[in-house]
């Protein structure tokens, strides 16, 4: 019981305005430190490479947020599952938070995708199965953000989303492969990734560095909308008013001194 | 007394007489089917090599549109009328209840569109030894069609630009659908089996047959709160 008990209590509105209150600032700083490393790193030091030249250096923003625009999702889908099956509203808010970052992350990372392609491929776009399914995935992402702005009442519509983004979710899969069958019937290896070779590691430490300050740049900006959501829906409440009013006295305080 | 059987009996009675004193509703699909279909040849090509290469891509994006406007009259009267509240109510499980209902619309939409495929295959050159895997894939992609459909407008029933946004919800999950009933009668006319695509698409029709109505059930439940 007593492993439970924070467990219970961040989930409750209060506790985690208190608790994403506590941590917000530290993680924004460093998210912002491992984010300056990684690109600072991939951009200037990381060697050029033999074949792509300078261009490659989009990956670093590219896979990074490719990779986010999945995980995003999961996350989404794991937070609906939650609010279904035990109904913890927080998790609600969470979800909906994170429907317009990843919807970000997943645009991002068709854009710089195909400014990538540009000099590779010599093309804007083409119909890959990585960039279609990706582009399908867009689309899920403005469903779920669709239907939460239709739906007026709160009780229907925290359900309603979360029932259609784990729709989503069954079927990311299938449409993962379903396309990936399509693209290889109809142009069989028109695009071969170059014979890969791995990534040496002067390349994969300021990517992984990346992929690190994407996933808590997304933390921050979730913790943060799910801070508004919560001001929002809560605004009635006493500890809320009481917990801003306090802030307004303390940064009044402090520009006094 | 009243069994389960004879209630479902007696509710698929209604829905299949409610479709036929509505023939022009299960109508309107189907001529949006052929319509749809010609418009393929003016806006692309009337070439014959053309025609046979997109022809069943055409019939199945037009089975799709078709399919799914058929959704927007799903639950929009019954919602209208409270029907919806009554079938809520009633002491039989709602997920068998939605079932009997997917089955009346899709005897009333689905099936004629699955047999008048083959008419319309014809004008595309599509070769004969085609047609069986295109009608099989309408057919097992056609409850696929209805029921992730079923889902998206239970969740969006009595929501204004409920149609609208029902497509938005619906397209993106469809795609499997069509890119399985597509390859199906591409790899014939490649002389390929077209069993691969058609084993995958039951596959999905067995999946959405067996959660199907739970899932609509628990989304009109939502829905109707």
């Amino acid at each position: 019981m007593r492993i439970w008990l924070p467990l219970q209590r961040l989930v409750s509105a209060r506790y985690f305005f208190e608790f994403s209150s506590r941590i917000l600032p530290w993680l924004g700083w460093v998210t912002l430190l491992i984010l300056l490393t990684g690109l600072g790193w991939g951009l200037f030091y990381a060697p050029t490479d033999y074949q792509q030249g300078e261009s490659y250096r989009i990956i670093f923003i590219h896979v990074p947020s490719a990779w986010m625009s999945m995980f995003a999702y999961m996350v989404m889908a794991g937070c609906s599952a939650i609010f279904l099956i035990w109904r913890i509203r927080i998790m609600d808010l969470f979800a909906t938070s994170t429907a317009p970052i990843g919807a970000s992350f997943t645009l991002i990372a068709l854009a710089t995708g195909s400014l990538w392609g540009r000099p590779m491929w010599g093309t804007y776009w083409v119909w890959d199965a990585r960039l279609t399914s990706e582009l399908i995935l867009l689309f899920l992402y403005f469903g779920v953000m669709a239907l939460r702005a239709a739906i007026d009442e709160p009780r229907r519509q925290g359900r309603a989303v979360a029932l259609l983004t784990l729709l989503g979710v069954v079927n990311i899969p299938v449409i993962h492969f379903s396309v990936e069958w399509w693209n290889t019937l109809h142009q069989p290896a028109s695009i071969t990734k170059a014979a890969a070779p791995s990534i040496h590691l002067s390349m994969l430490i300021p990517l992984l560095l990346m992929a690190l300050g994407f996933t808590l740049l997304y933390l921050y900006m979730a913790l943060q909308r799910t801070q508004g959501a919560i001001i929002e829906q809560e605004i009635d409440s006493t500890w809320l008013q009481e917990r801003l009013s306090n802030n307004t006295i303390e940064t009044e305080g402090g520009t006094g001194k | 007394m009243t069994t389960l059987n004879g209630i479902l009996i007696r509710q698929l009675r209604r829905e299949l007489l409610l479709a036929y004193r509505r023939r022009g509703d299960a109508l309107t699909p189907l001529l949006f089917f052929i319509i749809v279909i010609t418009l393929f040849p003016l806006g692309i090509s009337p070439e014959k090599v053309l025609l046979q290469q997109f022809g069943a891509g055409a019939l199945w994006i037009a089975a799709l549109l078709a399919s799914m406007l058929s959704l927007q009259r799903l639950f929009t009267t019954d919602h209208g009328n409270g029907v919806l509240e009554q079938l809520l109510v009633t002491p039989c499980p709602l997920s068998f209840l939605l079932a009997t209902k997917l089955m009346a619309h899709w005897l009333s939409s689905g099936l004629p569109l699955v047999f008048l495929s083959p008419l319309l295959a014809e004008p595309f050159g599509l070769e004969w030894s085609t047609y069986p895997a295109l009608v099989a894939g309408l057919l097992l992609g056609t409850p696929v069609l209805l029921i992730i459909g079923a889902i998206s407008a239970a969740l969006t029933v009595g929501l204004r630009g409920g149609g609208l946004l029902l497509t938005l919800l619906t397209l993106p999950l469809y795609v499997p659908v069509l890119i399985f009933g597509t390859g199906a009668v591409m790899a014939v006319s490649r002389g390929m089996s077209a069993a691969p695509h058609l084993s995958l698409l039951g596959a999905m029709c067995l999946v959405s047959l067996t959660f199907g109505p739970w899932l609509t059930a628990l989304a009109l439940k939502i829905s109707l709160d």
